[in-house]
């Protein structure tokens, strides 16, 4: 019987038939709890739709006072815009739904790049904090200081405006040798010409990293760890097979080479370094909450060292690890949004600024980036959320 | 001294460690002091006046009013003064205050919040109006951030009660409600309350924009509010329910009187990164067209006067967040201390 069954006062089967005693409105059927439970949800609903229908009949109103009807048809038609950064091929006469695609790309290629550096350095300030050695842990710990307490926006500024802006123009680069070089319009690298076997051959990694990811066993790190050991391996064997093209300067710009723009560039810094602040103090709250016991334990079991970490540390420290490092990225996912504020051209530089303003379709676009942003997160929690339950305390 | 240097050389790899990061530091502090002290100039008219290696701090100096007041005009700014004083005795009141703790809490929920909207806004009283349009700098990041707290705190109660209900629609709505809030990505719904919000009210019906600003601001931590307090309640364990019940409480009064002032202690701690995390996204309502301490500072680096001083102006940002951030921390602390869950005071 669950609660919702139960007369509200501890009368006896039936007792809610009886009459209504005096003073106590509504007829009999009020008396119990499921029956008034199910009356003011019913005028919870009907509120719900009731504001629901006002707001759709004043949007209805308002567009059509101004003439326009709602529906996603635009989104064939030709954007005619340019957006300055693209990984996939771009030309004005493409359409709006694949200017969509286009963005999302930057979006999520800018996710991931801050994801890689971010959980790179909060690992590095992590390691700092704990290495005992008082000066790294004190310069670790005010880095972290400063940046957990500033707003995001600002370091983005900060560094897009006064460190990349500032930088000399192509003619002055700063050059870093081995063809890198620094200059206000972006950082430019050798870009490496991977042949089709070793294109393959990632593929795999990266197929072999997801499944190891997602196959892992609780208390087990092996799949876990698998993906990155993989990854690395590929890029190491990658990048010394490749042919590397140098940028080299033509006149008055660099030709050649991979350049990252400065608004990729600084969105990149400004979400890993704010980021990695907040994955660092994960890290270490993980690290420090597996007790000193269950070493010792472990070793007067007569595991060795490295067992010891793999078999008892690490996956204890993980499953504590994996909860709270998922919402950093999903922030990350959501902060590239502040891209906007520099013209990275991200979902909503393009699609909640320019073609809102180029359509007018101020409705669809809006529920076009929201239903993005949404449907990416709540996959990345659910998933999570779905392997996280694989690697808890059993037993609870 | 010995553990010192043990610790700091003690091994091969310590060693090298402390040897990188003096290295480090030789890079970085001298440049840096160098630029913001040695070389700086304080005063000046324009940027001129500036030694080219040096900080230019003169150009923080002659728009320091306007990073904190924004547009608000000059004979008015008393207003603001009044309003940030209050607030900061009240405060301190509420966390240090010998008696009338309860007192001072009491006021800065009630009467600061309507009397300081009456003195901002001015047009009663023969206080010459104001527009919101013309608040700014710091001063607007602090108001926002106090009002959406204000509203979002009672909400977020809300939810998070909602979501433990056992109504079905009650709970249903109030998990989509926090599950789309946090999906979502500030700068996102900012622009679709900025650009939707007419939309769905009857035609000729305007809002502020910084109205507009602070509901989304205060809808968004709404959400994280209530997962906070969630969390709060579900610390508390069932016997504390159980027992109030037993005592003869009616239901609602039990969750209001017992388990909910339990649960506010356990989630201080929550609740003031919320606060933190809330004051640095206020910086956010630049993009969308206010003029908070972000905007004015972008704005006055398009100063024909004042042109490239990015380093100076976002350093100056940097300084003030951290230390408003650092004090809102400190009264975090102070407030966990004297009411958290941990809190073992002697007078009680």
């Amino acid at each position: 019987m669950s609660p919702l069954d139960q007369p509200t006062a501890t009368l006896p089967a039936g007792a809610a038939m009886r009459p209504a005693p005096a003073g106590r409105p509504g007829g009999p059927w009020l008396r119990t709890r499921r029956a008034r439970a199910t009356l003011w949800q019913a005028l919870a609903v009907v509120a719900m739709i009731a504001l629901l229908l006002w707001l759709a009949g004043n949007a209805r109103e308002n567009m059509a006072a101004r003439n326009i009807s709602f529906g996603f048809d635009f989104l064939g038609n030709v954007a005619g815009f340019d957006i300055p950064f693209h990984i996939l091929p771009w030309s004005n006469t493409d359409t709006y739904a694949y200017a969509l695609l286009v963005c999302l790309v930057n979006t999520l290629l800018c996710a991931a790049m801050s994801i890689v550096l971010a959980s790179a350095l909060g690992l590095l300030i992590a390691l700092m904090r704990l290495s005992g050695n008082p000066l790294a842990a004190a310069t670790a710990r005010a880095v972290m200081e400063i940046v957990r307490n500033t707003p995001q926006l600002v370091q983005i500024f900060f560094i897009y405006i006064a460190v990349l802006q500032a930088l000399p123009p192509p003619r002055a680069s700063l050059a870093f040798g081995a063809g890198v070089f620094l200059n206000v319009r972006g950082l430019l690298l050798p870009a490496p010409t991977i042949d089709g076997r070793m294109a393959l051959l990632g593929g795999l990694a990266l197929f072999l990293a997801i499944a190891g990811w997602f196959g892992r066993q609780p208390g087990r790190i092996t799949g876990v760890i698998l993906g990155p050991v993989l990854i690395v391996a590929w890029a190491v064997a990658a990048g010394l097979s490749a042919t590397w093209e140098l940028p080299a300067l033509k006149g008055f710009n660099f030709v050649g080479g991979l350049r990252i723009p400065p608004e990729l560039l600084a969105l990149w810094l400004g979400l890993s370094i704010y980021t990695a602040a907040f994955i660092s103090e994960i890290i270490r709250a993980a690290i420090l909450a597996i007790q000193h016991g269950q070493t010792e334990a472990s070793l007067s079991l007569g595991l060795s060292r490295g067992q010891t970490m793999y078999l008892v540390v690490l996956p204890q420290a993980l499953r504590i690890l994996i909860p709270p490092l998922t919402s950093q990225y999903l922030n990350i996912i959501k902060s590239t949004t502040l891209g906007a504020a520099i013209a990275y051209p991200d979902i909503l530089q393009i699609f909640g600024r320019t073609v809102l303003n180029q359509s007018g379709r101020a409705l669809e676009v809006m529920v076009l980036l929201l239903g993005v942003f949404l449907s990416v997160n709540l996959l990345t929690s659910a998933l999570m959320n779905r392997w996280n339950r694989k690697l808890m305390l059993q037993g609870r | 001294m010995t553990a010192t240097l043990r610790a700091l050389f003690g091994t091969p790899l310590n060693a090298v460690l402390t040897l990188v990061m003096l290295g480090l530091f030789w890079l970085a502090i001298p440049p840096f002091v160098e630029w913001a002290f040695a070389h700086a100039t304080w005063d000046g008219l324009s940027r001129k006046a500036c030694a080219p290696d040096g900080a230019c701090w003169a150009f923080v100096r002659a728009r320091f009013a306007l990073f904190i007041y924004g547009r608000y005009p000059l004979e008015e700014r008393w207003r603001v003064d009044v309003v940030l004083v209050t607030l900061a005795v009240l405060a301190l009141g509420a966390l240090f205050a010998p008696r009338g703790r309860g007192w001072c809490l009491g006021l800065l929920m009630t009467v600061l919040p309507i009397g300081g909207a009456v003195l901002l806004t001015g047009g009663v009283f023969g206080l010459a109006p104001v527009a919101t349009g013309d608040w700014g700098g710091l001063m607007l990041n602090v108001v926002i951030t106090f009002i959406a707290v204000l509203i979002s705190l009672p909400i977020g109660v809300a939810l998070a009660f909602g979501r433990q209900s056992e109504l079905p629609v009650v709970r249903w709505f109030s998990i989509t409600f926090i599950e789309v809030w946090r999906g979502s990505p500030l700068l996102a719904v900012l622009f679709m309350g900025l650009i939707m919000l007419p939309m769905f009210l009857p035609n000729g019906v305007t809002v502020d924009n910084l109205v507009r600003a602070v509901v989304v601001l205060s809808l968004f931590e709404s959400a994280y509010m209530a997962e906070t307090i969630r969390g709060g309640l579900q610390g508390i364990p069932k016997g504390q329910t159980e027992a109030a019940l037993a005592l003869g409480m009616h239901k609602g009064i039990a969750q209001a009187l017992v388990v909910l002032p339990q649960a506010m202690r356990l989630a201080i701690p929550g609740i003031i990164n919320i606060v933190v995390d809330l004051f640095k996204d206020t910086t956010l309502v630049s993009i969308v067209g206010l003029f908070d301490l972000m905007g004015v500072i972008n704005q006055s680096l398009k100063d024909p006067n004042w042109l490239g001083l990015a380093m100076e102006g976002y350093t100056f940002a940097v300084v003030l967040f951290f230390f408003a951030c650092l004090l809102i921390s400190l009264a975090g602390q102070t407030l966990e201390r004297r009411f958290g869950s941990a809190s073992r005071n002697p007078r009680r």
